[in-house]
C-alpha cells in the first residue's frame, strides 16, 4: 500500500544518484576543500543558511552528504553528520547538548575509549558522568540529577554484550525530558534500529561493520527527529543550545529553524564548524562501498558467530561464553525481542587457566589477527584487560564482567570451519601450557 | 514570535529578526500537517533581505494553539485576522498545497490587503483519495506514509537532498508524525471540500505566481490549468523532476522564482 523502499535497496541507493555532471554511477569523491559561489548574494545566502549547498568541506561535502543520507535512511532518522571517528561522534553529540555543569548517566559497560572520554576527560570541562549497571533500571533512575542532560549506552555492552533495554531506558529518559543516545556500532541498523525502540540519537564508529574493510576511521551521528527539545514541563529550559538565540550564528534559534532536526543544525553549524572533526570525502566514499554490502556481510558475520559460539560453549578449555543467544545469558529474552536477526559478531569468552595460557592462546592463532579493532571482514582477537580496557580500574573491570582470562573475538567472513579449526588449534596449544 | 489571533496563541517564524514597520511583509502558509519549518530556507532568505517575514503555524499546528480550521475559507479569513492582529495593512502571501488554497481564498476575499500571491503545488479542485482520507481519519500512520510516498518525485525518493545531511522523506515523515491527532484529517478534508478556488481566483486583483512540480502526484500540475487561466496575467514556473515537496526538492529554484516575483 504505502510506498517504502526496503533496507537492502536503501543500503545501495539512499542519498545517491548518477552524477548529473558526468553520469558516473558510483558516488564521486568530491575531493575539494571548497565550492565556488555563483555570486556574492549566493555566497552570503549559503553562509546564512538561506540556501542549501556546500561552502567548505569541514562543514559539509557532497560525498559525505551521500553517506549522511544513506545512514539516515537505514536508521530511519531525519539526518546525520559524518565525522572523523566514532569518538568524534560521541563528543559532538555531547557538546551540542550541554556545557560545563551538566551531567550524563551512562552504562558502565562501554567501549574503553568512550569510558575514557566520560570518566577522565569531560570532567576537566565541567561535565560529569555517573556510570550504572545497564540492566538496572532503578540505578539509571537513581543517578538522574537536576542537571542531567543525557542518558547513554551501547546496544550491546562492551565487552559483556549486555543488551541495552532501549524501550525502558528511553521511557525513563523521556519521563524526565531527556534524550537517549545509543552507540549502535556493534549491531548496525541491519540488526537493530534503535529509533524504532525509543532512542533519540544514534552514533556509529563507521570504522567497524558499516565499512567492513577496516581501512578507514570514521563516525556517524544520526538524529531520530522525534525528541522535542523544548517540550513544556519536560525538556523546556534544559537545552538552551537548541532553544535560545545563539550569538555565534546571528542569534539563530535552532529549534525555530527546524522542528525535526534542530540538533543536527547546531551540531553542524557549531560543533563541526568550531571543533572541526570532519570526515574526509575519500573516507566517506570507502564507507559507502562497505555499506552497499552491509546486509549480506552482517548476516554472514552472525551465521559464523553462531557456529563459533556453539563450538566454544562445549569446549573443555572454555570456562564461559558470553553471547546473548545462549540460554545462560541473562539478556536472552531481551535479545530475542530487540535483536531477532542476531546479536552481532563480537563476543567474549574466558579460557581456563593462567594469564600465560591466555597469552599462549592468542599467539597460537593463525587466522584471527591480534589487534585493537572489531567489525573487520577478517576475524580479530584481543585481550581486553591488557589493551582496550587497560586504563579501567580493577573494580570497574570486574563490574563490566572482564577478567584476566577474558578473550574478545570479532568474527569475520572467512569460512567458519577454518575459524573453528584455528580456535581449536590455539585452545589445544593453550591447554598444553 | 507569538501573537494572539482570535484569542488563540499563534506562532510565526520571523527569521530571528524583529518586525520593522518600514519594510513590506511576506506571510508564508504551510500545507497539511506541516508547520513553519517547511519554509526554513526561503523565509530566512527574505527575512535577511529587507522583508518582514511571518512563516506561521496555522491554528492547531506546530506551536499554535486552537483547533485546525475546518475549511479553506476559514483559513482565508484567519489569514486576514492574522494581518489585523499583527497590524499589517498589506502583505504578500505565499502558500503551499492547503496553504496555497488558503492564500488564494484570502486574496479573493480581501484583495485590498494582498500585494502578491505565490501558490506552490496548488490544485483546483484538490480531491483527496479515499484511502488517504480514511487513514487520516483513523489517525493511522499509513496516512503519513502515503503522503510521503506521493510527495516526492521518483528521483528524490532515494535522496540527493540539496540540504546536506538531511534525509528528505524521513524528515517529512517525522514532521507529520508530530502533528496533533486529527490535524491531518481536518486539513485533507478542507482541501477535499474546497470548491471556491476558481471563484476566488476571479476576485484576485494582485499579481500571482504559480510554482508547479511536473512530477507532482498530490496536486498534479494539470490541475492548475484552469486556475492559471482564471488568475489574470499570472506567472507560471514549472519545475521538472519535482514532486509536491517543492521547497525541499528544489529549494533554490523555489527561492529564485519567489525572488524574481516578489
Amino acid at each position: 500500500m504505502a510506498k517504502t523502499t526496503r533496507f537492502d535497496t536503501l543500503a545501495l541507493h539512499a542519498g545517491a544518484r548518477p552524477d548529473p555532471a558526468t553520469g558516473a554511477r558510483a558516488t564521486p569523491i568530491y575531493q575539494s576543500a571548497s565550492f565556488v559561489f555563483r555570486d556574492s548574494d549566493h555566497a552570503a545566502a549559503l553562509f546564512n543558511m538561506e540556501r542549501a549547498g556546500h561552502v567548505y568541506s569541514r562543514i559539509s561535502n557532497p560525498t559525505c552528504a551521500v553517506l549522511e543520507e544513506r545512514i539516515s535512511a537505514l536508521e530511519d532518522g531525519v539526518g546525520a553528520i559524518a565525522v572523523a571517528s566514532g569518538q568524534a561522534a560521541l563528543h559532538l553529540a555531547i557538546v551540542t547538548l550541554m556545557g560545563a555543569g551538566s551531567h550524563i548517566v551512562a552504562s558502565r559497560s562501554l567501549y574503553g575509549g568512550s569510558h575514557n572520554l566520560l570518566d577522565f576527560t569531560l570532567p576537566r570541562f565541567g561535565i560529569e558522568t555517573t556510570f550504572v549497571d545497564p540492566r538496572d533500571l532503578d540505578a539509571w533512575r537513581a543517578a538522574l540529577r537536576p542537571n542531567t542532560r543525557l542518558l547513554f549506552g551501547e546496544t550491546l555492552g562492551n565487552p559483556g554484550l549486555e543488551v541495552l533495554d532501549i524501550p525502558r531506558v528511553a521511557e525513563l529518559a523521556h519521563e524526565h525530558g531527556l534524550p537517549l543516545l545509543v552507540d549502535s556500532t556493534f549491531t548496525t541498523p541491519y540488526l537493530m534500529r534503535p529509533f524504532e525502540h525509543g532512542a533519540d540519537l544514534v552514533y556509529h564508529s563507521a570504522t567497524k561493520f558499516l565499512s567492513g574493510h577496516g581501512v578507514v576511521i570514521g563516525g556517524l551521528l544520526v538524529d531520530g527527529g522525534r525528541f522535542d527539545w523544548g517540550e513544556p514541563g519536560k525538556s523546556a529550559g534544559k537545552f538552551p543550545t537548541l532553544t535560545e538565540p545563539y550569538s555565534g550564528f546571528h542569534d539563530m534559534v535552532f529549534a525555530d529553524e527546524s522542528t525535526t532536526a534542530a540538533f543536527l543544525l547546531r551540531a553542524r553549524r557549531e560543533g563541526i564548524r568550531d571543533f572541526g572533526a570532519c570526515m574526509a570525502p575519500m573516507t566517506a566514499f570507502q564507507i559507502l562501498q562497505g555499506i552497499e554490502t552491509l546486509p549480506l556481510r552482517m548476516q554472514r558475520h552472525v551465521d559464523n558467530t553462531r557456529r563459533i559460539v556453539a563450538f566454544l560453549a562445549t569446549h573443555e578449555m572454555v570456562e564461559s561464553v558470553g553471547y546473548p543467544e545462549l540460554p545462560e545469558h541473562p539478556d536472552r529474552a531481551l535479545a530475542r525481542a530487540l535483536l531477532p536477526r542476531g546479536c552481532g559478531a563480537v563476543f567474549s569468552f574466558s579460557i581456563r587457566g593462567t594469564r600465560e595460557q591466555g597469552r599462549k592462546f592468542i599467539e597460537s592463532l593463525k587466522i584471527f589477527s591480534h589487534l585493537a579493532n572489531v567489525g573487520d571482514a577478517k576475524s580479530l582477537v584481543i585481550h581486553p584487560a591488557s589493551t582496550t580496557h587497560f586504563r579501567v580500574s580493577a573494580e570497574d573491570l570486574s563490574a563490566a564482567g572482564i577478567t584476566e582470562g577474558t578473550i574478545r573475538l570479532s568474527v569475520g567472513l572467512e569460512d567458519a570451519e577454518d575459524l573453528i579449526e584455528d580456535l581449536s588449534r590455539a585452545l589445544y596449544a593453550a591447554g598444553k601450557g | 514570535m507569538h501573537c494572539d489571533v482570535g484569542g488563540r496563541s499563534v506562532y510565526a517564524y520571523t527569521g530571528s529578526r524583529g518586525f520593522d514597520p518600514a519594510l513590506s511583509t511576506i506571510v508564508f502558509v504551510h500545507g497539511a500537517a506541516h508547520d513553519h519549518s517547511v519554509w526554513a530556507l526561503q523565509s530566512r532568505y527574505f527575512a535577511h533581505h529587507r522583508r518582514n517575514v511571518l512563516a506561521v503555524d496555522l491554528p492547531g499546528h506546530g506551536r499554535s494553539g486552537g483547533e485546525p480550521p475546518a475549511s479553506v475559507e476559514a483559513i482565508g479569513e484567519w489569514l486576514a485576522a492574522l494581518l489585523d492582529a499583527t497590524r499589517i495593512e498589506h502583505a504578500a502571501l505565499v502558500g503551499h498545497s492547503l496553504g496555497a488554497l488558503a492564500v488564494l481564498e484570502a486574496a479573493g476575499r480581501h484583495p485590498e490587503r494582498v500585494e502578491n500571491i505565490a501558490l506552490l503545488g496548488p490544485s483546483v479542485p484538490m480531491p483527496v483519495a479515499d484511502v488517504l482520507l480514511d487513514a487520516a481519519k483513523a489517525n493511522d500512520h499509513l496516512a503519513y506514509e502515503l503522503i510521503t510516498g506521493w510527495s516526492f518525485a521518483p528521483g528524490h525518493q532515494l535522496g540527493g537532498n540539496q540540504q546536506p545531511g538531511v534525509w528528505m522523506t524521513g524528515n517529512a515523515l517525522r514532521l507529520m508524525e508530530r502533528s496533533q491527532p486529527g490535524a491531518l484529517y481536518a486539513d485533507l478534508l478542507a482541501c477535499h471540500h474546497y470548491a471556491g478556488g476558481l471563484a476566488a481566483a476571479n476576485k484576485v486583483r494582485c499579481p500571482a505566481l504559480l510554482i508547479l512540480g511536473q512530477r507532482d502526484l498530490m496536486a498534479p500540475a494539470k490541475n492548475a490549468t484552469e486556475l492559471s487561466a482564471a488568475l489574470a496575467g499570472c506567472r507560471v514556473v514549472n519545475l521538472p523532476d519535482c514532486g509536491h515537496s517543492l521547497m525541499t526538492e528544489a529549494p533554490d529554484a523555489v527561492l529564485d522564482a519567489l525572488r524574481e516575483f516578489l
